[in-house]
């Protein structure tokens, strides 16, 4: 796309003429342009007063009193915190690489010329290396404890984790509940409408308190283990829906065709059916994966320390009292940044997957 | 319960069904009916082993499975209750009153947050760039941070306003305080119950106009106009009322020494959620709106232009209804969310049906049998919520000539 083939865009004077235009015609577009002014005359001078000009970018408590705007020393002294939780502080480097592997891992699945089964054996290596990164107890690593474990860090192997146990199991329950033996379908819907008619709320409770007294007597599971379980579960019956219009999405013909060439019925789904419904639907993955992620701040009722609870937790350090907003800020700031660049992301996957365009 | 789907996907039902034995019905293959089987036993066999392990630890803990302790003494303090309640009463009552706040915030936020929603998306699809930017920057924002953050957001708001004494009084009548918003109630009194009474009157007779007028406009073609008689009806009868039996009397909140009194109270936490719901709702709302007036059509509008429709006309005859078609069944899905994001009040301490439970549990240990409960209540819920809307969607979907 070089700048000499492009037609020749509207000049800049000729745009905020258009705009002038739309904004200022007839006497109620007129009305609703000075009251959308009105509002951001209203809004806009006072936050900018408090969040750039009144505020305190370092220094402790006392000058952020003192200058009156919002304590952004505040978070700048709690950002590691926010990011490792209790991890012990001489540790950190090793949630630190942590979320640089799956900072790196994300984004590289995130390209499609990386979509193979190489991928796919990275994260075979990389998820169990990273858990016994942050673990500990082999290779020389003191052990930490789950329950030291907090901040985004947390958050991060939640979603993750989540997800990559999650996604196998609803792709099984999808075909499944597309299957055409009765007693299967019946299982997985049962499974699917289950999970999804209740809070998630619920299975939280459920993996924390009820699922100790259904093990076995002297079998403990970790908490951020039964955390995991009843993630990965809603992961699953969520995803699994998803996975379900793409399998109707199909047309009769795909099916038809694979069962003409003699294909049996594993054959099918993974050579015909699978790769296609699949890649149709990811637009709407990605989508349910924003609020899957939202979700994790869940956790919280259990008493996980995930990335939010972490900073709600550091308001009440007694050096720092008094303010919860820069922290709210700050957190909604970065779960902003994630989630809206994962949905800018699943805009420009739709663009490449709309149907008949492959 | 993750030990079991995995034997769902490999399941061959080859519908030639080879393996097809021959004393079994066409159709039916062999190896499909040894997979249900091995699901069947497998499923079994893991329950079998749960309830066994429940059972062993249960014992070793001193508890027994049963219902017995909901008619037991809950002494639970619940501020909140709209039916009579006492710390004396058994779990059975607080957990009804947990189940009632839930719905109470359920309602009151599916109504605000279609009323918002709907409103946010149509200033979305504004032909005036300055709304529709700034609407849409405000859904981005909403969208896409966390509900527990703004629960939390919003319940800090709350406690951040002055005292009661220094109250705000933004509207007449409305104080916002630290302990909450005080609203003017109507008096429970025969003359509200006669006017509400008009009033479902009205709206029937209404209803009643409409469709005769359609069928009339059917069988003629000729159509009267519904809107003056109709908005006669509905606020002339109410008016017949009032004049008949008095007007109902407004009760006005009013300081008096340390709280208010008089009027309709909501807690900081009743408040904080609802606004923290219908906000996050009303958002999704918006964009399920917003696309499906998008999802009609440019030529039914232009079509409805022809026809010489007015603006109104057009939107009411010709847009909404085949939007509505795109709209209800997301629609749905985001109430039932709303639904169940209200269990997020546990959060933020309004005693909802997930907080009263979760508080029962730590007091009676019996942590199956309440949980069962509350995931009951949900799903009933759901499919409640679900079949109501499948009702309607029924109702406005295409019917096929």
């Amino acid at each position: 796309m070089s700048a000499t083939l492009a037609p020749a865009g509207p000049t800049f004077a000729e745009l905020a003429r258009g705009f002038l235009r739309a904004c200022f015609s007839g006497p109620l577009n007129i009305a609703i342009t000075l009251a959308c002014l009105a509002l951001l005359v209203a809004v806009v001078p006072p936050l900018l007063r408090w969040a750039v000009l009144d505020a305190t970018w370092s220094g402790n408590a006392a000058a952020c009193r003192e200058a009156g705007g919002a304590c952004w020393a505040f978070v700048r002294e709690k950002f590691w915190f926010s990011i490792f939780g209790l991890y012990p502080y001489e540790e950190r480097w090793r949630p630190g690489t942590m979320i640089a592997i799956l900072v790196a891992m994300v984004l590289a699945s995130c390209q499609r010329r990386f979509w193979n089964r190489w991928l796919m054996l990275a994260w075979l290596v990389a998820a169990p290396a990273m858990l016994v990164l942050m673990a500990g107890g082999v290779f020389g690593l003191p052990a930490v404890a789950t329950r030291q474990w907090g901040g985004l860090t947390i958050t991060g192997i939640i979603a993750v984790y989540g997800l990559a146990l999650g996604y196998p199991l609803a792709i099984m329950l999808a075909l499944g509940r597309r299957s055409e033996l009765p007693l299967v379908r019946w299982f997985s819907t049962a499974i699917i409408e289950c999970v999804r008619g209740v809070p998630l709320i619920s299975l939280l409770f459920m993996a924390a308190i009820m699922l100790p007294l259904f093990l076995p007597e002297g079998v403990t599971l970790d908490r951020l283990a039964r955390v995991l379980v009843a993630y990965t579960l809603f992961t699953a019956a969520y995803m699994a829906e998803v996975v379900r219009g793409g399998l109707q999405a199909m047309p009769r013909g795909q099916y038809e065709a694979a069962d003409a060439l003699g294909l049996s019925y594993a054959k099918k789904m993974r050579l015909v059916i699978l790769p296609q419904a699949l890649a149709i639907t990811i637009p709407s993955q990605v989508n349910t994966f924003i609020g899957l992620f939202k979700d994790t701040t869940l956790v919280v009722v259990i008493g996980v320390f995930d990335f939010f609870t972490t900073l709600r937790a550091a308001l009440g350090d007694p050096n720092w009292l008094g303010f919860p907003t820069e922290a709210y800020v700050f957190a909604a700031t970065v779960y902003f940044v994630l989630c809206f660049a994962m949905s800018r992301y699943s805009q420009r996957l739709e663009t490449t997957f709309r149907p008949g365009q492959r | 319960m993750a030990g079991v789907a995995p034997s769902a996907p490999a399941i061959g039902a080859g519908r030639a069904g080879r393996s097809a034995v021959p004393f079994l019905p066409q159709g039916i293959s062999l190896r499909g009916l040894l997979w249900q089987a091995g699901l069947l036993v497998a499923v079994v066999a893991l329950g079998w082993w749960l309830v066994g392990n429940a059972e062993r630890n249960m014992a070793a803990r001193g508890l027994s499975f049963g219902f017995g302790f909901l008619d037991r003494s809950a002494g639970i303090p619940i501020g909140e209750h709209m039916i009579p309640y006492t710390p004396a009463d058994t779990y059975a009552r607080a957990l009804t009153v947990g189940f009632l706040n839930t719905l109470r915030v359920a309602i009151v936020g599916i109504l605000l947050c279609t009323v918002l929603g709907v409103a946010l998306g149509l200033a979305r699809l504004s032909s005036n760039p300055l709304l529709r930017a700034l609407t849409g920057g405000y859904i981005e924002v909403i969208r896409n941070t966390p509900l527990v953050l703004q629960l939390v957001f919003w319940h800090a708001l709350m406690l951040q306003l002055p005292s009661v004494r220094q109250a705000l009084n933004p509207l007449p009548g409305v104080f916002l305080s630290q302990r909450g918003v005080k609203i003017p109630g109507l008096m429970a009194e025969p003359a509200l119950f006669w006017m509400m009474g008009a009033l479902a009157a009205g709206a029937l007779g209404w209803w009643l106009l409409l469709r005769r007028e359609r069928a009339r406009q059917v069988a003629t073609g000729q159509r009267r106009p519904t809107v003056l008689p109709g908005l006669a009806l509905l606020l002339g009868l109410p008016a017949l009322s009032m004049a008949a039996i008095g007007a109902p009397r407004v009760e006005w909140p009013e300081l008096a020494g340390f709280n208010f009194e008089g009027g309709l109270a909501l807690s900081p936490e009743f408040f904080a959620l609802l606004v923290g719901l219908v906000v996050y709702t009303s958002a999704f709302v918006a964009e399920i709106v917003r696309s499906g007036i998008q999802a009609v059509h440019k030529g039914q509008s232009e079509a409805a232009a022809a026809l010489g429709l007015t603006q109104g006309q057009k939107m009411r005859l010709v847009i909404l209804p085949q939007a509505l078609r795109v709209i209800i069944p997301p629609m749905t899905s985001q109430y039932l969310n709303l639904t169940k994001n209200s269990s997020l009040a546990v959060v933020i301490g309004y005693p909802d049906l997930v907080s009263i439970s979760n508080t029962s549990i730590n007091q009676t240990g019996q942590a199956i049998e309440v949980i069962s409960i509350f995931m009951a209540v949900y799903l009933a819920l759901s499919l409640v919520t679900s079949l109501l809307m499948n009702l309607y969607n029924r109702a406005v979907a295409l019917k096929e000539r």
